[in-house]
């Protein structure tokens, strides 16, 4: 780029790289996966299980994470969601296998209070709360490593 | 737009639509429990529930009940007392919700005495005597049957018919119909299917009150 034409935009551009949207849907399913599931447990009424609670730990930070990252344009949050988002993945994967009754129900971890292999919800007869929960994660690590790969500002 | 006002803009509208949603969907369960309220087997009254009042009655009072919880104790005067004062307006349902020790065999003797047609001298004895074989400390459910003898029950035919599967799926049902309705503490009420959100005698007497306006309209 000629040095002359850098001076019509500023170092850090306000408005959005394909960098910071990645991380806006990153961030925008994250919110939806947490207000989802407050959705299920507030509204609804439905009682999340051990394994539900572990992926919570992991899904709820990623919303102030992500967020204070776009905020503030610091590319640093992205490493900081990213073990949130690689353990919140294993839990959901584990909680799916456990669901669709790939791994036996001796195994479960879930011996006292709620089971984790009873299936309370089933929208349209076919999509299930872990499968929401590891389909949510899938996406936002891919997203994020989507992110790693691009430069802040283009 | 700039990153700042995006990012803003999207946090309102998700906690919007979640707000929304919310709403909607109470609404939807709302009108959905009020229809089932209405049915004659629902999750609210099965056939086999005991009801004291008219039958008549559009204001249904439903109480999921354990007879060795102390507050259920304390109630059953204030709930007796509300369905006589609104007589042929208001009818009690009343459904089986065990929770505490001990109470398990107090409700298969109940549903016992119901099939004798004594479930209101079976249970008031019962809850008089609720200190002796409820205590929480040292619930001895064992002393029942001797508490219930002199009620007029057949006491012969009632144990035969307290171990009957019929009674059991009886008060199976019931405890489904509790999960179902997200009933965990006792005593539950609902009127007309509406739940009692806010416990308290005050707050039942008020939820009745707005259904018997809804229902009577002067």
């Amino acid at each position: 780029m000629p040095i002359g034409l850098s001076d019509t935009t500023p170092p850090r551009a306000n408005t959005p790289s394909p960098k910071w949207s990645i991380l806006l849907l990153s961030w925008l399913v994250a919110f939806a996966a947490t207000l989802g599931s407050l959705f299920f447990s507030e509204i609804m009424k439905l009682e999340p299980c051990v394994l539900c609670w572990y992926q919570r730990i992991a899904m709820f930070p990623l919303v102030p994470i992500l967020a204070i990252g776009l905020y503030t344009q610091d590319s640093g949050g992205i490493k900081y969601a990213m073990p949130l988002a690689g353990g919140g993945w294993l839990a959901a994967f584990y909680h799916w296998l456990l669901y669709s009754g790939y791994i036996p129900k001796g195994l479960q971890p879930c011996g006292k209070g709620l089971s984790c292999a009873e299936v309370s919800l089933e929208l349209g007869g076919l999509v299930t709360i872990p499968m929401l929960s590891l389909a949510s994660f899938t996406i936002i690590m891919v997203l994020l490593l989507l992110a790693t790969r691009k430069g802040w500002s283009q | 737009m700039n990153r700042q006002r995006i990012l803003l803009i999207s946090a309102m509208a998700m906690i919007l639509l979640f707000g929304l949603g919310s709403y909607l969907y109470d609404r939807m369960e709302d009108e959905r429990l009020g229809r089932l309220a209405r049915q004659s087997d629902s999750v609210f009254n099965r056939p086999h529930s005991p009801t004291y009042g008219s039958a008549q009655a559009n204001v249904r009072i439903v109480e999921f009940f354990d007879p060795a919880c102390e507050t259920c104790r304390a109630f059953y005067p204030l709930v007796k007392d509300i369905v006589d004062r609104h007589s042929g307006k208001v009818q009690l349902i009343v459904r089986y919700t065990p929770f505490h020790a001990g109470a398990d065999t107090a409700v298969k003797v109940l549903e016992a005495a119901r099939l004798q047609g004594l479930f209101w001298p079976v249970n008031r004895t019962l809850l008089n005597a609720q200190q002796t074989w409820g205590a929480d400390h040292n619930p001895r459910p064992d002393l029942i049957w001797s508490i219930v003898d002199g009620t007029g029950l057949n006491l012969k035919k009632a144990r035969e018919d307290a171990s009957s599967p019929q009674v059991l799926a009886n008060i199976e049902q019931d405890m489904a119909d509790a999960k179902a309705l997200n009933v965990t503490r006792t005593p539950g009420f609902f009127v007309n299917g509406k739940p009692l959100k806010d416990f308290g005698e005050e707050q039942l007497k008020a939820l009745v009150n707005r259904e018997l306006k809804a229902a009577y309209p002067q």
